[in-house]
């Protein structure tokens, strides 16, 4: 075999990360022999963990060790011609999903991340020199190093029920590492390539089906799981025998590689660079791996991926995102704070105040998620006529699409109901308001329709400025009233406040969380505190955005001071997508509430008079911030302020988030940095490589600069900076 | 044909038969990991990539049967496997029992269906898996039975029913059981080695805990198997009895699956038949020795064809237990070894998975015809628990007109 990958990787000692993963749930390599219908041999790999498929088989150092000697073996009975081809497969439902993440955090050092690279390349590596063909039976999930054990394989096929195919890798912060980077490019070609380990992580981590990876070029064939097993194999002994061809119509050739490919590489790095800006680090390993792919020199790119993942691994924003993709995949599904949930009293009926444009969102996905009856109103018949015909046509729309059957529809249509006889509420089990955000108003609607419902009805109100408390002071049954805010767009955000009032109780709280939870929602729980947690921390970067810029500072250095962040907007694009009054009226409110720490703006309040911030051209793309806005704020600049430096902008709001962040834990809005990490990442939006908010506060040392503590202990770092910060400390 | 009446005949084709690999039952057998439904459903699939001018949607029934109905092998079975075969949602199905007749019953109800004009296509099979779902398990027979004496205690036990046949005819003796056995087993490896069974087995991938294999041969041959290992076997329902596993089927995991199609469907879908059905007979005996039902569901069967035993050219007889087919033969005046009984083997050799066995009979008897020209008539023929036998008379496509 010339240029064996792998020959690099020999004479490699890899005990010291079986030292770190003693308790690994090993995935085991069984082999069984297989008589082909031609009478060839396959020797059959099957991955299996022993675990149901709720634990998917993983790779860590263990099994990747085991799996390396079952392939020694192999290669040898492969050259003694006692089989003629190796076949590799997973538990059902499962091939792996890639390697182990309860064990990163145990990585002491560059050294052992780079280590862990090689033990991969080492390892999947074998699977294409094993002087026999390979071929991986893709039966199932396949993730990261599963979905590299076909590359590395010499044929793939895919069960067309595979629940996912991903190189989630970036997503994580890190990237396809055991031969994804080099080999899919050189599979699939470039833009293909891109797609699966740059584009889809970074839609918020997307998946492909078997049929989508299929028809991107990662598999050779694609059997029904019905008999997917027997199929694949006898589709190899055609392969074997010649009966079969295999064609790869994505394989780059020439051209591609020396036309397409650079010019590839270069469009994606400019869609990253604008859309998330160039502070995340494995977007841009990867596409860097991904151009040199081009040289197809598969043992020089193993060796680029072993730099690369041992740099990010033992990096910061590797940690910070694993520790929040384990909120979002963890502590997300167990809200804490959340009484039990069998206090939950079943929601059979809901009622919607309001028909508006809030209101009807609120009934859709009520309609949708809980499919129970969902009944509105409003002060006149036309204004319910016209909520109804909103959620109606986006029924419709969701029909056209095939998002709903013609049965679901015509199921949906006909529990929704529209009236403006309120005692038709009576038997509603849950009523939530979106009327006008005014303490009056919410609290006349309340009491109106407490003397209609039960007193065991639930309400919920969708406030994100008032206090719950007040809104129910007139209640007969206040402790039935609980918050429930919601972000928008309603039907996508993922995200819920639960307000737990003072006088909410248990069974209030708990029907929330269950509601939230049919909703398909994230909930976490917090006290009825002004902005709560997702407003407050946008009201502070907010507030010290416009402080600079009332100072005289431009919008432009605002945005480029907060570019280190990495957050998903700049403070200009956030003010123009909540719009000019709602930020104002956000300042208020916190203004109001602690007006020594939040700024409120006079000039926000006349931007939003003037009606636009940011200048726009023909399509809708914003040019920059507009002469007129700009001319305002000159005008109306704060007394005796000066501009603002970059870098004095930076501090002011990471010492606004640490001190703000620190409050709200000592007065126990929720009960630990990560229900707030949680909250801004589902609720805002904010990076993984920020973990958050908190990792990266006290990565920066905002934290000890404003409470002399962290917020994390030991402070959430990569090897390469654990061992400086325990210096540090010690 | 005018309004409101259909064409009420209809020759009934066998067209085509696939089954799975058998498998020995209990926990160290091929399929303890694999569901009897999927065993169904397997079979099923392989039956219809063999077929692929028969459109889905053409087939008008599904029949499965099973002896014991319960959990993966339960929910009528005929439905559940279409759909998880990947029939489309407008094809019906239904399950069947007749215990070890089941599967045949399936074919005999679905061609009758076919003959009465009902019916283009259907399809007509059986699973067993008695690893799973032992005979018996969780049944709550009657009391009535035994306070009445309506059958007698040996007839829910199938080994002491072939007992009862030693018993009332001496001249079967436990040598010649045992010698009946060891042809079996003989014969089926003769026949593997052959290439003769392979055609008509879709493998089928088996999970254990030790990973993924591949079923493709039925696992419970013993071709190594002497007189004087036989001689030696323990007789398990009778001290000093002759009936032992050497001379009995075994307990068995399979499944089987039938493609029975009119002369109008067989001519549009450009299907080739294997076997016409000439006719069926099914027959009470007493429980005790239900192993005799063969005999008395032949005769009728041969007298409403119109035939004689000596019209009969090959033999599948289900091999329940070495006695029971011996009884038969000496009823007819066949020889132990007459060479157009079972020619390669049976159900001592390759197992008997209850309900599954009919069709497995129908499709070696099929392949014969195609090697036998000179054969006009077959019979497939089993007995059944509770004292039951079910016989099918079929005729071969490619008789040449000359007498055997």
């Amino acid at each position: 075999m010339t240029n064996d990958p792998t020959t690099q990787y020999r004479g490699l000692d890899f005990t010291p990360l079986l030292e770190l993963s003693t308790d690994e749930v090993v995935t085991h390599s069984y082999v069984k022999d297989i008589a082909l219908p031609s009478g060839r041999r396959l020797a059959l790999i099957t991955l299996d963990n022993g675990r149901d498929h709720t634990r998917p088989s993983t790779l860590g150092p263990a099994t990747l060790v085991e799996l390396a000697a079952v392939l020694d073996e192999l290669a040898q009975r492969a050259s003694a011609h006692e089989i003629d081809a190796v076949g590799i497969t997973g538990k059902p439902f499962i091939l792996a999903a890639g390697a182990d993440l309860s064990k990163v955090n145990d990585i002491p050092s560059a050294a052992a991340a780079k280590l862990l690279a090689q033990l991969g390349h080492s390892t999947l590596g074998r699977l294409g020199v094993l002087g026999v063909p390979s071929f991986a039976f893709v039966n199932g999930l396949a993730l990261g190093g599963g979905v590299e054990i076909g590359l590395n394989s010499t044929y793939r096929t895919v069960d067309s029920s595979a629940a996912a195919i991903a190189l989630p890798e970036v997503f994580l912060g890190i990237i396809p590492g055991w031969g994804g980077a080099t080999l899919l490019p050189n599979l699939i070609g470039i833009e293909n390539a891109l797609k699966v380990v740059l584009e889809n992580p970074l839609k918020m981590n997307r998946m492909l089906s078997a049929t989508d990876a299929f028809e991107l070029g990662m598999f050779d064939a694609k059997f029904d799981h019905v008999n997917f097993l027997e199929d694949s194999l006898r589709w190899a002994d055609g392969v074997l025998g010649g009966s079969v061809t295999v064609e790869r119509p994505h394989q780059p050739g020439r051209i591609e590689r020396t036309v397409k490919w650079p010019m590839a590489i270069k469009i994606a790095t400019d869609t990253v660079r604008s859309r998330i800006g160039s502070v995340p680090k494995s977007p841009y390993r990867a596409l860097d791996l991904l151009a040199k792919a081009k040289d197809g020199d598969i043992a020089a790119g193993f060796a680029r991926e072993d730099e690369a993942l041992a740099e990010l691994i033992s990096g910061d924003q590797f940690a910070a995102s694993i520790y929040a993709f384990n909120l979002v995949q963890h502590r997300a599904k167990r809200p804490v704070g959340a009484p039990d949930s069998s206090l939950a009293r079943k929601v059979g009926k809901v009622g919607v105040i309001g028909a508006g444009l809030m209101a009807s969102q609120f009934a859709l996905l009520f309609l949708r998620r809980l499919e129970v009856p969902v009944v509105i109103t409003d002060l006149d018949q036309a204004r319910v006529d016209k909520g109804l015909a909103y959620i109606r046509g986006e029924l419709q729309k969701l029909a056209d699409r095939g998002r709903l059957s013609p049965d679901q529809l015509g199921r949906l249509k006909a529990l929704l109901h529209g009236t403006t006889d309120r005692s038709e509420f009576a038997d509603c089990d849950w009523v939530i308001e979106a009327v006008f955000e005014e303490l009056s108003v919410k609290q006349d609607v309340f009491a109106d329709f407490e003397k209609i419902v039960s007193p065991e009805t639930v309400f919920a109100t969708n406030t994100s400025s008032l206090s719950v408390n007040a809104i129910g002071a007139e209640l007969e049954h206040p402790e039935r009233l609980v918050g429930f805010h919601f972000f928008n767009p309603v039907a996508v955000m993922p995200l819920i406040e639960v307000v737990n009032a003072p006088k909410t109780n248990e069974t209030t709280l708990a029907t929330a969380m269950a509601v939230a939870k049919n909703l398909r929602k994230t909930a976490i729980v917090t006290t009825d505190s002004t902005g709560f947690v997702v407003n407050r921390v946008l009201a502070k970067v907010l507030g010290e955005a416009m402080r600079a810029v009332d100072d005289g500072t431009s919008f432009e250095t605002v945005d480029e001071a907060l570019a280190p962040l990495g957050l998903p907007m700049p403070p200009s694009e956030l003010l123009d997508l909540v719009g000019l009054k709602v930020g104002a009226h956000v300042l208020d409110t916190h203004h109001a509430a602690w007006p020594e720490r939040f700024y409120r703006s006079e000039n926000l309040h006349r931007l939003a008079e003037l009606g636009s911030l940011r200048e726009k051209d023909s399509k809708g793309k914003a040019k920059g911030i507009s002469k007129d806005a700009e001319r305002l704020v000159r005008a109306n600049l704060t007394p005796g302020g000066r501009p603002h430096s970059t870098a004095e902008v930076l501090q002011a709001v990471q010492d606004g988030f640490a001190d703000e962040v620190h409050r709200m834990l000592e007065e126990g809005v929720v009960s630990a940095p990560e229900d707030i990490d949680l909250a801004l990442i589902l609720g805002a939006g904010y990076p993984f490589q920020m973990g958050g908010l908190t990792p990266y506060l006290d990565r920066v040392g905002a934290s000890r600069r404003v409470f002399g503590g962290t917020f994390h202990t030991p402070v959430i770092l990569g090897a390469a900076n654990r061992a400086q910060q325990q210096e540090l400390v010690g | 044909m005018g309004k409101g009446s259909v064409a009420m005949t209809s020759e009934v084709y066998f067209v085509d038969g696939t089954r799975t690999p058998f498998g020995r039952a209990g926990e160290k057998g091929m399929y303890w990991g694999t569901r009897a439904d999927d065993l169904a459903v397997k079979a099923m699939v392989g039956l219809l990539e063999r077929n692929p001018s028969l459109p889905k949607d053409a087939i008008d029934d599904v029949a499965v049967a099973a002896t014991t109905q319960q959990g993966d092998q339960g929910l009528t079975l005929g439905r559940t496997a279409a759909i998880l075969a990947g029939l489309p949602t407008s094809v019906p199905g239904f399950a069947i029992d007749r215990m070890c007749a089941g599967g045949m019953t399936s074919v005999t109800t679905m061609a009758s269906a076919i003959a009465f004009g009902a019916y283009d296509v259907a399809l007509a099979g059986g699973v067993e898996h008695m690893g799973r779902h032992p005979m018996g398990l969780d049944a709550d027979p009657n009391p009535r039975f035994l306070t009445e004496k309506l059958v007698g205690e040996d007839a829910l036990f199938m080994g002491r029913t072939a007992e009862r046949l030693h018993d009332r005819f001496p001249e079967l003796t436990k040598e010649r059981s045992d010698r009946y056995g060891m042809r079996s087993q003989q014969k089926v490896e003769a026949a593997y080695r052959a290439g003769e069974i392979q055609p008509d087995l879709v493998s089928v991938a088996i999970r254990s805990e030790a990973g993924w294999g591949l079923a493709t041969e039925d696992e419970g041959r013993r071709p190594e198997t002497t007189m004087e290992v036989l001689a030696a076997l323990k007789t398990p329902f009778r001290p000093h009895g002759r009936v032992t596993a050497g001379n009995s089927s075994p307990l068995t995991d399979g499944a089987t699956m039938s493609l029975l199609a009119g002369s109008d469907a067989v001519k549009q879908y450009g299907l080739t038949p294997k076997m016409r059905l000439v006719t069926f007979a099914f027959a009470g005996v007493e429980p005790e020795v239900m192993g005799l039902g063969p005999v008395p569901s032949t005769e009728k069967a041969l007298r409403k064809a119109g035939l004689r035993i000596e019209d009969i050219g090959l033999f599948e007889l289900n091999e329940a237990f070495s006695v029971q087919v011996l009884s038969f033969l000496d009823h007819f005046g066949l020889d132990d070894d007459d060479p157009r009984v079972n020619p390669w083997g049976g159900a001592i050799a390759v197992g008997h998975p209850l309900a599954a066995s009919g069709p497995r009979l129908m499709m070696q008897l099929a392949r014969q015809f195609a090697d036998h020209p000179e054969v006009r008539y077959g019979l497939t023929a089993m007995c059944v628990g509770l004292g039951q036998g079910g016989s099918v008379i079929w005729e071969n496509p490619n008789w040449n007109g000359r007498q055997a």
